[in-house]
């Protein structure tokens, strides 16, 4: 599903940071993989390189057997649309759009019908158990409820795969478990899922655990 | 709230444009009304002292033009539309009497042609003809004040004597002018006599004052002005080097004049009009500026939810056209009301001598201020949705 071969990254803010030193990385469909990193360990920089947010020097980055290099604009946003969800830490949901807007929103940039974005929004939210928030802002839930809203957001698209960063790290101990029950979820039905997590007890609950250090690969531990 | 306030800018820059406009419309209705029936393509011809002895006379010499003048220049120009002479009576204190009335009015000789260099309307009555140039008659066209001041309200003055220096003159008509350029004193104070018969009363000879004349529209009468000009010194006497001694006064000149001055006007009106909205949509840039960047979040995660360059691009700019053209069509809106209001404030104080007349904005003139809204819109988006293209989606997200 997933395949990197020798991903270069290099920061040009001042003085050069390289980022990432020669990733190679292969997830297969419906894996459950978390990255885990200390803060600058090139994490969330190859977690942008696979949601196609960022682009890399050198080095090949396929997605469902798709090339993805050097895109204009238009086919990244396309891409993003419809291969790649985002589940954010900070949830990242529209404020002054209520809950079925914010799962919405995706289909709206493949122009479908409000009607019909609707209707699936609502049956996207009733599977997250939110249906009778739907009509909410986002200022009017819970942390766990807004999550939620955001996988349902992640899934509407039927994406190829989910990307999550630090998907519980605003949430307190049991509405992680819930939200990460979710994602296990979302994972037995088939989804491709990368978590990026500093957590090790999300990390543990993952099929694979990808050690990440210095913006190169150490350890891949095996879990199960 | 702060929307508002940035769009009033863009209000006020087409409510000022449009009431600009519709007032300098306003003013040159109101002129050209006054004017525009006068003959444009005529000219006046007066003289003057000489300034050059020629041909046995000295120099300061007073002369007069001649009735044979008038002759000489309508057969060697056939592009002469109208000509006509006019004599002008001395000045004289209470020179018309009637019974026990009496007054003080300017006297003119004229022939037929000049009521269509200077339009009138008759009130009763004809004017001057030509069978009165011929006879000499003793007959006088007069002005509605003449009228007013030496007839009661409501008499027929036609076939009645008016007393004039002495002699008696029958009433054949009354005037009443269409423009608001009179040239040798208001015409509704004026007596016009045939200029014949005021040769002859006033023991003129062969002498007239001026000659007026109006050519065809397809010869400017500028182009025959001099030609006309050297003509009239062969005749008298005078040498073809005195600058002086003829002197004219061409109408068309001065109507350019006024269209030239009414252009700048409305050029004015246009430069400042648009400074003001240019001002306005500044504002608007400006404000949305600052949307964009309360807004970089949303942005960002609208591009990482897949929205295409484009999509931000249309949003960014529908909603500064939609403020401008909201504000714009608003100001319109109440400009035009202005002037409607000022129109009909105008028309219920019924004035002879007005200069200001239905000031309105055409509908032209609406249409490119429609465009130039619409333009601005644009410009004022572009600069907002160029910064919003700026912002990459990671930024935006990581953004706490």
């Amino acid at each position: 599903m997933i395949r990197l071969e020798g991903i270069n990254k290099t920061y040009y803010n001042g003085s050069p940071l390289h980022v990432l030193k020669g990733i190679n990385l292969q997830v297969e469909r419906g894996e459950l993989v978390s990255i885990m990193g200390a803060s600058g360990s090139g994490k969330s920089t190859l977690l942008n390189i696979l949601g196609i947010l960022d682009d890399y020097d050198s080095g090949d980055y396929y997605l469902n057997n798709v090339l993805i290099k050097d895109l204009s604009e238009n086919k990244a946003a396309e891409y993003r649309n419809r291969m790649i969800g985002f589940i954010f830490q900070s949830f990242n949901l529209i404020s002054f759009k209520n809950a079925m807007e914010n799962v919405a929103l995706p289909l709206y940039y493949q122009n479908i019908s409000r009607k019909k974005r609707n209707i699936l929004a609502l049956e996207y939210l009733d599977r997250m158990g939110l249906k009778e928030h739907a009509y909410h802002l986002p200022s009017e839930m819970s942390g766990g409820q807004k999550q939620r809203v955001a996988i349902a957001r992640a899934l509407i698209s039927k994406p190829q795969i989910i990307l999550a960063d630090e998907p519980t790290g605003a949430l307190d101990s049991e509405t992680t478990q819930e939200v990460m029950d979710l994602l296990k979820e979302v994972n037995r039905e088939g989804m491709t899922l990368v978590v990026v997590t500093h957590e090790r007890d999300i990390a543990m609950q993952t099929h694979k655990i990808v050690h990440i250090k210095d913006g190169i690969i150490g350890e891949i531990e095996m879990m199960k | 709230m702060r929307s508002m306030l940035t769009a009033f800018g863009v209000f006020w820059g087409i409510f000022m444009l449009v009431i600009m406009s519709g007032a300098g419309w306003g003013l040159e209705n109101g002129i050209m009304s006054g004017v525009k029936d006068f003959a444009h393509n005529s000219c006046y011809f007066f003289t003057n002292r000489t300034t050059v002895a020629y041909d046995g006379f000295r120099k300061g010499r007073w002369w007069s033009l001649h009735s044979s003048d008038m002759e000489v220049l309508k057969q060697s120009f056939p592009e002469i539309r109208l000509i006509s002479p006019i004599l002008f009576g001395t000045w004289s204190e209470k020179n018309t009497m009637r019974g026990d009335k009496y007054g003080t009015y300017s006297i003119k000789g004229l022939s037929p042609d000049y009521q269509y260099i200077e339009p009138q309307t008759m009130l009763y009555g004809r004017y001057i003809n030509n069978v009165d140039i011929l006879n000499t008659r003793k007959v006088c066209v007069i002005g509605k004040r003449v009228y007013e001041e030496m007839f009661q309200p409501g008499e027929n003055p036609l076939g009645q004597l008016l007393q004039i220096n002495g002699i008696a003159y029958s009433v054949v008509g009354v005037n009443i002018p269409v423009t608001q350029i009179q040239i040798g004193g208001r015409s509704e104070e004026s007596i016009i006599l045939p200029f014949s018969t005021m040769q002859q009363s006033y023991r003129r000879g062969d002498n007239i004052d001026c000659i007026a004349l109006a050519a065809y529209d397809s010869t400017p009468v500028s182009e025959i002005e001099d030609v006309i000009k050297n003509v009239l010194k062969k005749q008298n006497h005078i040498s073809p080097d005195d600058l002086q001694a003829v002197m004219s006064m061409n109408v068309e000149k001065e109507f350019t004049m006024f269209n030239n001055l009414f252009s700048g006007i409305s050029w004015l009106i246009w430069i400042v009009g648009t400074g003001t909205l240019l001002a306005g949509i500044v504002g608007v840039s400006n404000i949305m500026l600052v949307t964009v960047k309360e807004r970089t979040k949303e942005i960002g995660i609208r591009r990482a939810l897949g929205a295409r360059p484009r999509t931000i691009i249309i949003q960014i700019m529908g909603e500064s056209l939609l403020l401008t053209s909201v504000a714009g069509f608003a100001g319109l809106a109440a400009g035009v009301g202005l002037l409607q209001l000022v129109d009909m404030m105008l028309q219920s104080v019924p004035s002879e001598t007005m200069f200001f007349r239905s000031p309105q904005i055409s509908f032209g003139t609406a249409m490119a201020a429609t465009a130039v809204l619409l333009i601005a819109g644009m410009l004022a988006g572009m600069l907002p949705a160029w910064r919003a293209l700026q912002i990459k989606a990671i930024d935006a997200i990581r953004e706490e």
